[in-house]
């Protein structure tokens, strides 16, 4: 694996809580060619990012490296002194981190921090030498060269300006490595789209091996050739793209393949169920063994090792071999039915405007959501898809046109509509973390619309709070729990048992699911599908994620600069868009298909 | 002390005049704004307040006489509304009245202690103000070591003490029971003579402002320059290998001093407040030992006088303040 | 039914520390030595306030035979004061006004701040803007000025001097907890409140409330200090609710001029509790802050 021209080679590398020695990170070993790209892939807490940074000899507080190698060229990166490490930094091996908003320096110019990059490491003889390489790197990026744009300060540039920059400044010394964490996370898919392919090329064109660190599966596939599966901080899985996509040798993998979002063929989403362990919980034997389908007792007995199962494949699984030859049987139609739509709307948005201190970001929309439907609204960041949510639950009252409930208009403040329509609709929100008072139990958040709405007895509010919980899949036991206590997908399903716990007819959901790792989104969406069918509820699901809609709506309403651009059944848009923007929504939203393709 | 390190500033982030000027232009007037209702205060507490000021003033024993005459020099005889507007036309064009104690226009017998105040606040400032960053920003640097755990340590048992206890310890030390006479423990500058020819009689009074303030800004300082170190663009920062020392001098302080500009303002305000008893201790003569003395005799011109002053003091601090913060944060330059 | 089961698997490490997180708040703090001290300092100055008095061997006015700043004797175990009266025993009756009015006003101060910050955030429209300019009136007072002003003008008692301190306490806390507000009325969980329709006090009181209390404890103790130091200020500046009676910082004031004699008692003793009181409310109040940053941290790694 480690052939004599990878550009860096990491050897069981070892990082721990500093003072209590559980491992964050164990067993990280693989290499990557120059020119080379190599996925890494994790949920949220697996270890990934702090692997990245462990390339670069880097911790963050609270962490220690203890073990293993990491070597690039001749150089061994962990046996470096501070100034050695400081000088290969940025250099030999550099950094791209998620977030540029916050990893650039707010109270320095652009320019001056894209030359500071170049001063440290001394490249570059003279000033002008500098920022004629400078004006090299922002043409590399697409980015205007012009010294007036180099005096920006990063607030002033967009999202996806600021991480080019980011990349600019990582390929200013022309390193050997580079290492993205998540670079994409947090743009639009457009954007996305771009900062992929400049990544693409520049490690092409300058015979750079790159570390593409992330969360989603897709964008991995689209980019790298090799990709590599973090789970509880241990590689459980190395392969080829498509191979991984395909015929998966470890059970982990293939769940978390079975969880993404097709945006061709529509197929049920398969989440699954318990969460990772953390640090200094990790059992003895395979991490995985507590949430496998097919775990053996001997699964349990000891971490089990990477076992190469063809030549550039291993997966960390007893039963690699079996589990590759599996045929995936879920790949079968999905189960989101298109019943016929009821013939009246049960909520009808006519010519609805909405805005901020004058600044209209809704223009005139008109939608209808029918009894038992469940209508996905699209759009990227800014597209105005929140507001309108806001504006439909009386949360956002800057709004005109009119909006009716069963044929009669809502007044724009939820606390000026009836008890009643507040009752009738129902919002779920974006991220689980904040829409739970921290402060308050379970059973109290629950419970809260059912006193509220009034009508039923002390003893009757109990029962009902406890039939929610299992509704959602959740113990009467954690009616008493607090919402720090439980994970994220744990949390939405409490804020879908508050939801429907008084019986709406209509329910917004805006983003449920962007919060959440890949595979419990996909439980969430199987959950909300089901409650909608079972309930007859007319639904109303906002996202991003176009590949998602397919998984739960029956129609789609594709939104852009706050008009709805397009309207229609969920496969009819996907398939043959009409629309500009659909199309180039959907080409640029990246999936497995064209990952493999 | 005070604690409103909220790090905004009060007012005016979302202005609609645009430009440095425009904000500074707004500021003022809503600190007028501010001023024009203080002195509704000040004038409201001192001279409306129910019952009569002048026999207040002069005690139970008054004659008729005297109690008139009084009533008169403070123009109580007048509507509220008449006296206060002959205040305030007063406050505009200098003419504070006159000390009912000292028998002068409040103006010069203010005037020389009004220089020895500022003398005072100018020393402990210039002092205070480099070592609270200084020790703020090297126990961040250090932090958890021996440094920030004893500076942490220090810091907060002297930011817990009132300044009177201060003062009173060190004149204890310094001037009778342990160095007995080493420094003067009593600071007889007398109004008129130039304070900065006696420094000796003012290393104390300068020592127990400094002890007052320095503590409570190193405390902010060390917070804010850690919330930058461990910030994503100083991580960042250290990952494209810039060395260490440009990490702190060109990274980490510009971003760690504009939260610290608003805490150093509300403590230059608050030496001026804090004059006030630290005047008293070493009987130095100032605006505060004034209004200490104008408030035990009851000399409620200079009462008014000092309230109005201290208040602009804040008001013109308060706006540097958010200036400065504006000046050294480009984000909030730009949004102007 | 779904055969999803997302029931913990694993509990998360910090889900115990959080729990409740204000008693969580006092439980870390009170682990940490700073605050051990500090309670045991607080715990024995209000001892000496609450049973100092049934302890004291003279009464505070007393005159019992000895001349003004007589050295520490059998009679007086720390001397005379400027005029006789038994050091010791003034001593010990000094403490409960300043504590009571401390507490009173720190009190005043929190509710009425609490009530003004809580009111400002949530509202965030014009009236926001009116509230906090209100309080920056109050704030372009030093504390002690405000007070100085009010004092010299009705004369020195208890109810004005508590007045005075709990309400130029009021704008200081209001900031705080408008600050520590402003970020949990944005949260979701407020909308989702504001969707159901709750009444705006009950949004406030059981939504946003709960949500700043370890700020509010912070604050309380650091409140408490500067109370506590005020009115020692006060009454050391010669304005005593009641300059004959006995009272720590007033005894400062008088006896200052026996510090260079032997006869220093009058000044250390009360200079003594007044700062140990300052220090370990401080220290209770640090740990405190220790304490909350902690949660907040455990919170944020989440």
């Amino acid at each position: 694996m480690s052939a004599p021209e990878a550009a860096i080679v990491v050897d069981d590398l070892r990082v721990v809580v500093a003072g209590t020695g559980h491992d964050i990170v164990d067993e990280v070993s693989f290499a990557i060619a120059p020119g080379e790209v190599l996925g890494l892939v994790g949920e949220s807490g697996s270890g990934k990012t702090t692997a990245a940074l462990a390339l670069l000899g880097h911790t963050r507080r609270g962490a220690r490296i203890t073990g293993g190698s990491v070597r690039i060229g001749d150089q061994q990166v962990l046996e470096l002194s501070r100034d050695q490490s400081r000088r290969l930094r940025g250099r030999v091996i550099s950094y791209v981190p998620q977030d540029p908003a916050s990893a650039l320096n707010p109270a320095l110019r652009i320019g001056t921090q894209l030359t500071e990059a170049l001063e440290v490491h001394g490249i570059g003889g003279s000033g002008d030498e500098r920022r004629a390489r400078v004006a090299e790197m922002m043409r590399e990026v697409a980015l205007p060269d012009d010294p007036a744009y180099l005096r920006r300060y990063p607030h002033e540039l967009s999202g996806g300006q600021q991480q080019r920059v980011g990349l600019a400044m990582a390929f200013a010394c022309r390193p050997r490595v580079i290492v993205l964490d998540e670079p994409t996370t947090g743009l639009d898919v457009t954007t996305q789209a771009h900062v992929l392919g400049t990544v693409r090329e520049l490690a092409a064109a300058h015979r750079v091996a790159a570390l593409y660190v992330s969360h989603d599966l897709a964008v991995v596939g689209s980019l790298a050739a090799r990709v590599a599966v973090m789970y509880a901080g241990r590689i459980v899985e190395l392969a080829p793209a498509d191979e991984l996509f395909q015929a998966a040798a470890h059970p982990y993998t293939r769940r978390l393949v079975a969880a993404v979002p097709h945006l061709e063929g529509r197929r049920d989403l398969v989440g699954i169920p318990g969460r990772a362990p953390s640090p200094g919980q990790r059992p003895g034997g395979c991490s995985f063994a507590l949430r496998c389908t097919m775990v053996q007792e001997e699964c349990t007995l000891a971490m089990p090792d990477l076992r190469v199962v063809s030549e550039a494949h291993s997966a960390r699984c007893l039963f690699a071999e079996q589990v590759r030859a599996l045929v995936d049987e879920r790949r079968g139609p999905a189960g989101v039915v298109a019943e016929p739509a009821a013939a009246d709307s049960v909520l009808a948005l006519n010519g609805v405007n909405a805005g901020y201190m004058g600044l209209t970001v809704v223009h005139d929309v008109n939608l209808g959501v029918a009894p038992r439907e469940c209508l996905a609204l699209v759009g990227e960041s800014g597209s105005g898809k929140t507001t309108l949510a806001r504006a439909i639950v009386g949360l956002h009252r800057e709004r005109s046109g009119e909006i009716l409930l069963k044929g009669r208009p809502l007044a724009r403040a939820a606390r000026s509509r009836p008890r009643d329509v507040r009752r009738s609709i129902q919002y779920v929100f974006q991220n689980p973390y904040g829409s739970l008072n921290p402060r308050r139990t379970v059973g109290q958040i629950v419970r809260q619309p059912l006193e509220l709405f009034g009508g039923r007895s002390g003893r009757e509010i109990d029962r009902r709070v406890d039939e929610m919980l299992a509704r959602v899949s959740l113990t009467a036991a954690y009616a008493s729990q607090y919402p720090d206590q439980l994970s994220g997908g744990e949390r939405q399903r409490v804020a879908i048992a508050r939801a429907l716990v008084c019986n709406p007819e209509v329910l917004v959901c805006d983003e449920v699911t962007s919060a959440l790792d890949v595979s419990v989104q996909a439980a969430i969406v199987e959950l909300l599908g089901e409650l909608q069918r079972d309930l007859g509820l007319a639904m109303l699901f906002v996202t991003h994620n176009l590949p998602l809609v397919r998984s739960i709506a029956q129609r789609v309403a594709v939104m852009s600069s706050g008009r709805i651009v397009e309207l229609g059944p969920v496969d009819r848009v996907l398939q043959e868009p009409a629309d500009d923007y659909t199309r180039r929504l959907l080409a640029d939203t990246p999936s497995l298909e064209t990952a493999t393709a | 002390m005070d604690s409103a390190q909220s790090g905004s500033p009060s007012a005016g982030f979302h202005p609609r005049l645009g430009g440095l000027a425009g904000f500074i232009v707004r500021r003022l007037l809503l600190g007028l704004l501010v001023l024009a209702i203080v002195s509704v205060v000040v004038f409201a507490a001192t001279q409306a307040l129910p019952g009569d000021p002048a026999r207040a003033i002069l005690g139970r024993s008054a004659t008729p006489d005297s109690l008139k005459a009084l009533r008169e020099q403070l123009n109580l005889n007048r509507p509220v509304l008449t006296q206060y507007g002959d205040w305030v036309k007063g406050l505009v064009t200098g003419n504070l009245g006159t000390s009912l104690a000292a028998r002068e226009p409040v103006s010069t017998y203010l005037h020389d202690r009004l220089v020895n105040s500022a003398f005072l606040v100018f020393l402990s400032a210039i002092i205070s103000i480099p070592l609270s960053i200084a020790i703020g920003a090297y126990a961040a640097l250090k932090r958890d070591r021996l440094f920030d755990s004893s500076a942490s340590i220090l810091t907060l048992l002297l930011a817990a003490l009132p300044e009177f206890v201060v003062g009173v310890t060190l004149v204890v030390l310094f001037a009778t029971t342990i160095f007995p006479h080493l420094l003067p423990g009593v600071s007889n500058i007398a109004p008129g003579t130039e304070p900065w020819t006696q420094l000796k009689e003012m290393i104390l009074p300068t020592l127990t402002l400094v002890i007052a303030v320095t503590p409570y800004v190193a405390r902010i300082m060390r917070a804010s320059m850690i919330e930058v170190l461990e910030s994503e663009y100083v991580e960042m920062a250290r990952l494209k290998g810039v060395p260490e020392r440009e990490v702190v001098v060109r990274h980490a302080l510009p971003n760690a001093l504009g939260p610290t500009f608003q805490v150093i303002a509300i403590n230059l305000a608050y030496l001026a407040g804090g004059v006030i008893v630290v005047e008293y201790v070493f009987n130095y003569a100032g605006i505060g030992g004034a209004l200490q003395n104008a408030v035990i005799t009851r000399d409620l011109p200079v009462v008014q006088a000092l309230a109005m002053l201290i208040a602009a003091v804040y008001v013109v601090l308060n706006l540097l303040a958010d200036v400065a913060t504006i000046l050294v944060t480009p984000r909030l330059r730009t949004r102007l | 039914m779904s055969t999803l089961t997302d029931a913990g698997v694993t509990p998360e490490p910090e889900a115990a520390v959080s729990r409740r997180p204000a008693g969580a708040m006092m439980r870390t703090a009170l682990r940490l030595w700073r605050t051990r001290i500090g309670v045991a300092l607080v715990a024995l100055l209000v001892l000496v306030a609450i049973l100092g008095p049934a302890i004291a061997p003279h009464g505070p006015s007393e005159y019992f035979g000895l001349a003004p700043n007589a050295p520490p004797s059998g009679k007086a175990y720390f001397g005379t004061d400027y005029i006789g009266q038994d050091v010791w025993s003034r001593f010990l009756d000094g403490g409960r006004e300043i504590l009571v009015m401390a507490v009173l006003a720190t009190a005043l101060g929190l509710v009425l701040g609490t009530a003004v910050g809580l009111t400002a955030a949530y509202a965030r429209n014009i009236l926001d803007d009116v509230l906090m300019r209100a309080m920056d009136v109050i704030l372009a007072f030093p504390q002690i000025m405000l007070a100085l002003v009010v004092v010299a003008t009705v004369g020195a008692s208890e109810t004005l001097i508590v007045l005075a301190v709990g309400l130029t306490t009021m704008p200081r806390v209001a900031r705080i907890i408008r600050g520590a507000a402003q970020a949990i009325v944005e949260r979701d969980f407020v909308a989702a409140a504001e969707a159901l329709g709750l009444p705006r006090i009950r949004i406030l009181m059981r939504e946003v409330l709960p949500n700043v209390l370890s700020p509010l404890l912070v604050e309380a103790n650091l409140r408490l200090t500067y109370s506590i130091g005020l009115i020692a200020s006060l009454a050391f500046l010669g304005l005593a609710p009641n300059p004959n009676g006995a009272d720590w910082g007033l005894m400062i004031q008088q006896n200052r001029v026996a510090l260079g004699t032997d006869q220093p008692w009058g000044v250390l003793l009360p200079m003594i509790a007044i700062a140990l009181l300052t220090i370990g409310t401080g220290l209770v109040g640090d740990g405190f802050a220790r304490a909350a940053a902690g949660i907040d941290r455990g919170r944020g790694a989440e």
